[in-house]
């Protein structure tokens, strides 16, 4: 029983482990079947949901395990219960899009399980091991679930080309966590961070040249540019309620991860990282905005606003301070709210012939669908940064901490790239409301309307009450320095 | 004592040999079993050095699995090799090139060890002393199920992710496939296997229809 109480900090990831195994040999001794397909992604709604509750039982404080490999602080907390929230939503969204194309099966709920629990180790790693191992066991879930629809050749080519590009993102990380092993001595970020510290660290080139690749390594991960190729391919080809996925928690992962690495173990040579993650930044944002403008796809489209949203959540983290990692939390969440959303919505664009992406399709659909169209706008005006909603705010807490840091250069491209952005998301607005009504869409689902609602309602809502997130935020932020 | 240096020479005169075999063999078929070759002395030059786990590991999962898997793909793929080393003049340069660059460093990391000897030396998990009645095999053990066992079961659960994954994307239930039924054949008697048939003479056997299982 000691033993058992010793592992407490690790029963979250516990829990989606061992839960996605029952689940597996569920699904392969039950009769085969869509139904059960579906009660298995229930459980497994309901096993992230266990796994998020005894993330928020664990006790306040810094924990470690495994000789400090495993560390879960306020801020892991924070982006676990983060993580899970996602990941149970973009599940909840992909059981009748998944039915209809035929391709439900009861791998999915669990493949979508352990990719969760790869995320909750990247979360947590402590160790250049520990987040090797958590982000393999994420990618190769996500590289599978991209291509699920097997038959469907734009799927496979959505999941081989995040396979072969995850690869060779994986290998840049290995070569320079074997640099870092090398030049520190030590694979525990704690010792590295010692080693980092000592003066003349900075100019340390196997130091430098070793934490360079670890963050091309992540950059791949979070698809900031350069390293963004794969994504707009991925998210157009993967069937649409695993974009949506792809979208939110493995962002969150891989954000934190970003974040840990860069602030916990490397503080001592600040300037050197502070130049990749600026640069990362700014490429991010000016892609974003400008290559977004010409797509005719929603899925792509989404695809170079998610490259730009990281783009802004990396100006918190180039500032580095403990307001700048607040701002980066809060971003996050209200991202995920808005991608959500927005994928809920591009679920909802269904005709009887099947899915349609073409954002010219989405044209006078306020005549049609007033309430699916509000929402959309809603949440295109939130992602464009228009204040009262939300978007705004994400934006301006990144924003305040760069120019509190001194970094007025990198606020005001920032600033320049939303107003670029804010055209290409304006105008799908003036496309559902002035436009030409054209075909209706099919009545939308419940599940994916409740989402649509819920995160609509947020976006809309959050400057009225705002004080729990930013409080919440504020801490996570303060156990990572 | 002197039988090590004899063993030694042995094995790496073979490994060589075989090394060179497997690209000069005019046979794939040829070349992959010289690669088993190489192997098996590789591991035999292991267990010199006293590193048997590393050894085993080389023969099972090199010979066993990678080798095996070789052999099967340049059985199963019509490779046409004749017009492979069509170009072989051609790359030549560049492989003298790449060979050259390895060479440079195994001088460049054997030259270190040379000349600062304790530039290696501290190993996070010591290997025992030989004659501390300690196998490496039982070394590694120690390590892999305490200190790292936290890193041990995430890459388990790496290699769950791929067999259901490999699973997921090639596996195609077909109909009217026939598989075998252990229960069923072992349930099968007397009565359900043997038919007395009367034949007239002259005239064809005609089995009785039987339920297909």
């Amino acid at each position: 029983m000691d033993q058992l109480q010793a592992y407490w900090p690790l029963y979250p990831e516990l829990a989606l482990v061992i839960g996605a195994m029952a689940l597996l040999m569920l699904g392969v001794f039950r009769p085969e079947g869509e139904r059960e397909a579906e009660v298995i992604g229930w459980l497994a709604i309901g096993v992230l949901g266990l796994a998020a509750w005894f993330v928020l039982q664990q006790p306040a404080g810094t924990q470690q395990l495994f000789g400090g490999a495993f560390v879960v602080d306020a801020f892991a907390r924070f982006m676990k219960v983060l993580t899970f929230a996602a990941a149970a939503v973009a599940l909840l969204l992909s059981f009748d899009y998944l039915r209809q194309a035929k391709a439900l099966k009861f791998e999915y709920p669990v493949l979508a399980l352990l990719a969760t629990a790869g995320m909750g180790m990247m979360i947590s790693a402590n160790d250049l091991i520990a987040l090797y191992v958590g982000l393999e066991l994420q990618s190769l879930a996500l590289y599978v679930m991209a291509a699920m629809r097997r038959d469907d050749v734009r799927s496979s080519e959505a999941g081989l080309k995040y396979f072969v590009l995850g690869a060779l993102s994986s290998g840049m990380l290995l070569y320079g966590a074997s640099l870092i092993y090398g030049f520190t001595g030590s694979t525990s970020f704690t010792s590295i961070a010692a080693a980092a510290a000592q003066p003349g660290a900075g100019q340390n080139i196997g130091l430098i040249v070793g934490l360079v690749f670890l963050l091309v390594g992540i950059a791949f991960k979070v698809s900031a540019v350069p390293f963004h190729m794969w994504t707009p391919d991925v998210y157009e080809g993967a069937p649409t309620p695993v974009t949506a996925f792809f979208a939110s928690a493995p962002k969150v992962a891989a954000m934190a991860l970003f974040m840990r690495v860069a602030l916990a173990s490397f503080a001592g040579i600040k300037p050197q990282w502070q130049q990749v993650v600026t640069a990362l930044a700014i490429a991010s944002m000016a892609l974003g905005a400008f290559a977004a403008i010409g797509q005719s796809n929603i899925k792509r489209l989404l695809a170079y606003s998610a490259i730009g949203n990281i783009g802004y959540a990396l100006i918190g983290l180039a500032a580095g301070s403990p307001e700048g990692v607040r701002g980066v939390i809060i971003y996050l969440v209200i991202y995920i709210a808005m991608t959500l959303g927005a994928f809920a919505c591009v679920l909802a664009m269904r005709r009887s012939d099947g899915m349609v992406e073409e954002i010219d399709s989405l044209s006078g659909l306020a005549q049609n669908n007033l309430g699916m169209a509000t929402v959309l706008a809603i949440l295109l005006f939130s992602l464009a940064g228009i204040p009262p909603l939300a978007g705004f705010f994400a934006k301006f807490y990144v924003f305040a901490a760069a120019v509190k840091e001194g970094m007025w250069a990198l606020a005001i491209i920032g600033v320049l790239a939303s107003v670029v952005g804010a055209y290409y998301y304006v105008r799908i607005v003036k496309i559902m409301f002035f436009d030409e009504p054209r075909e209706r869409f099919a009545s939308i689902q419940p599940k994916a309307g409740l989402v649509m609602g819920v995160m609509g309602l947020y976006i809309l809502l959050y400057v009225v009450w705002p004080a729990p997130l930013v409080e919440a935020a504020g801490t996570a932020a303060k156990s990572l320095f | 004592m002197t039988l090590a240096p004899a063993f030694f020479y042995l094995f790496a005169f073979v490994t060589v040999a075989a090394g060179f075999m497997v690209i000069a063999a005019k046979n794939p078929v040829h070349a992959v079993l010289f690669l088993i070759l190489a192997f098996f002395n590789a591991a035999g030059l292991f267990v010199l050095l006293g590193a048997e786990f590393l050894a085993m590991i080389l023969v099972v999962v090199y010979v066993g699995a990678v080798a095996v898997l070789f052999l099967f793909v340049v059985m199963m793929l019509d490779v046409d090799f004749a017009e492979l080393r069509a170009g072989f003049m051609k790359n030549a340069p560049l492989g003298a090139f790449i060979g050259l660059i390895l060479l440079a460093e195994l001088v460049l990391v054997v030259g270190f060890q040379m000349v600062r000897p304790g530039a290696l030396a501290a190993p996070s998990a010591p290997i025992p002393a030989p004659g501390s009645g300690i196998t490496n095999a039982e070394a590694i053990g120690r390590v892999l199920y305490t200190k790292y066992v936290y890193y041990f079961q995430g890459a388990g659960l790496i290699l769950l992710v791929a067999m259901i994954g490999a699973i997921v994307l090639t596996l195609r239930h077909k109909e009217g496939v026939k598989r075998q039924s252990i229960a069923a054949q072992v349930a099968r008697g007397k009565k359900t296997a043997i038919d007395v048939v009367q034949v007239a003479p002259g005239a064809a056997i005609v089995p009785p229809a039987r339920a297909s299982q």
